[in-house]
């Protein structure tokens, strides 16, 4: 049984060797075949639409986006927490309706306090 | 082929994923040359222009009716592009992040092509699964490597050091994530109908009903997400060329430009893939015995020309909305996402636990 677990991977690793060599190849490819144009001057600053550019180029960003990101840490991790519990939902209701229902009522419940005070602490409001 | 039997499992197991990979493999690059055609073609139609007419085959073009229409068509427009992509100046500027910069083109093309890993693209073919990796944790090994397209959108714009890319960069990654997470939310509710992450049981499980229309809810919220996955309009804010050039990708050229247009491609028809697996069959027909695992040939061969016809479809709709909706703005987009689609999912899950609840009682 744990031979044909790693066995179902083989193919994904051959599909990602495959990915690999035709990223790379393409890459390479367009190295050689390319034109070689000529260097210098100011074909090499940064584009801003045909003006010099100013500053650095890395600008200061919202802290909004590190929200995000915290966010999406805590959320995503319980979506996968309730994929084991989807898969056995169906079976469980048979025997233990309550029990099944009700974890996943109070996780849910738990988590959605955490959703309603990102909420009201302005954790979603793009607008200012 | 006795000599096919003489190889043990594994052997075998390597031989029939590697041709299917390289079928996989053959068939989407024609697709993202041909989605590319298509949307310049019904773009042009959409906006009263004619699109690509010129390009014309030596020899082909001189078959009377036939070969002009096929210029007309524009049906080698593909090949030249892949052809001039090739050839254009390979350039780094040099204030960029060099490693980074060339990573982040591959980066972003390996994971668009590894999601195609576990979507049945058919049932049967001989006695070969039409699948290149049946995995049990089908679903989740899909989020997994959708979440790996993230990493090369944020190294793109913070390797190319330069204002618009990182702008860019950084509003396409929050976007992603976001709507990640009402993806993986919505399709929640399917899985509890079928009650297994396998996508081949998916679609047995569709074999009389297709899913869109037992979780409806689940379709759309997937659909919208899916949209917002790909950076596509109405939700292409890391892109929108009037205010970020081209956004993460402001700084490359030639064929490293390429590798982002086409994994953007690829994103969109592995997209379509899932919703046709999730929500509209799969390679299953519900007339003429299709909806059965296929026995002889000519019926594999007719799944995976039905499976492709409903990725056809969607990519059209893909095509489509691009250019029939404007843009949001970036404070709507994410008010969507969190403030709209996160709940309503979340509704959307308990509103199927109560209902699969109250029929079990019965």
């Amino acid at each position: 049984m744990e031979q044909s677990q790693i066995d179902q991977y083989i193919p994904v690793a051959l599909l990602g060797l495959v990915a690999v060599l035709f990223a790379g190849g393409v890459l390479a490819a367009s190295v050689i075949f390319g034109k070689l144009g000529k260097r210098g001057g100011i074909k090499e600053t940064a584009y801003e639409c045909g003006m010099l550019p100013i500053g650095e180029g890395n600008t200061r960003m919202s802290v909004k986006f590190y929200l995000v990101a915290m966010l999406f840490i805590l959320f995503d991790i319980e979506v996968v927490f309730l994929y084991p519990w989807a898969v056995i939902y169906k079976d469980m209701l048979k025997h233990d309706a309550n029990l099944i229902f009700g974890s996943m009522l109070s996780f849910l419940g738990i988590l959605f306090v955490g959703y309603i005070y990102a909420l009201k602490k302005d954790a979603f409001n793009w607008k200012q | 082929m006795a000599w096919i039997d003489h190889l043990n499992n594994v052997q075998q197991l390597v031989l029939f994923s590697a041709i299917k990979i390289l079928g996989v493999f053959a068939v989407t690059m024609t697709f993202i040359a041909y989605a590319v055609l298509a949307e310049r073609k019904i773009s042009a139609y959409i906006q009263d222009r004619v699109g690509p007419n010129r390009v014309a085959l030596w020899g082909i073009s001189k078959i009377p009716v036939i070969g002009p229409f096929l210029t007309k068509l524009g049906i080698w427009q593909p090949i030249v592009d892949g052809v001039k992509s090739f050839l254009k100046e390979d350039f780094t500027p040099a204030h960029v992040r060099k490693a980074y910069f060339w990573l982040a083109p591959a980066v972003i093309m390996i994971p668009a092509l590894l999601v195609l890993a576990v979507i049945p693209f058919g049932s049967f073919l001989g006695n070969q699964k039409m699948v290149i990796a049946d995995l049990n944790v089908g679903i989740l090994y899909t989020f997994g490597i959708v979440s790996l397209g993230v990493y090369g959108i944020v190294l793109a714009g913070y390797a190319s050091n330069s204002k618009y890319p990182f702008l860019g960069g950084i509003r396409s990654s929050a976007q992603m994530i976001s709507y990640e997470i009402a993806m993986g939310m919505s399709v929640i509710p399917v899985f509890m109908m079928v009650g297994d992450l396998n996508l081949t049981q998916v679609i047995n499980y569709q074999a009389h009903c297709w899913l869109i229309f037992k979780a409806p809810l689940s379709f759309v919220i997937f659909m919208v997400s899916a949209f917002a996955e790909t950076n596509r309009l109405p939700f292409d804010l890391p892109e929108s060329e009037q205010e970020l050039v081209g956004g993460y990708h402001t700084e490359y050229s030639s064929m490293k430009f390429a590798l982002f247009f086409m994994a953007e491609y690829a994103n969109m028809i592995a997209a379509s893939g899932m919703m046709v697996t999730l929500f509209f069959g799969g390679w299953t027909l519900p007339f003429f015995g299709l909806d059965q695992p296929a026995h002889t040939i000519g019926m594999g061969i007719a799944h995976i020309g039905i499976f492709l016809a409903k990725i056809i479809v969607l990519m059209g709709v893909f095509i489509w909305v691009r250019w029939m909706w404007p843009r949001f703005r970036y404070d709507q987009l994410m008010d969507l996402g969190w403030r709209r689609f996160v709940p309503l999912s979340l509704a959307n899950l308990l509103a199927t636990a109560v209902v699969l609840w109250l029929f079990s009682r019965h």
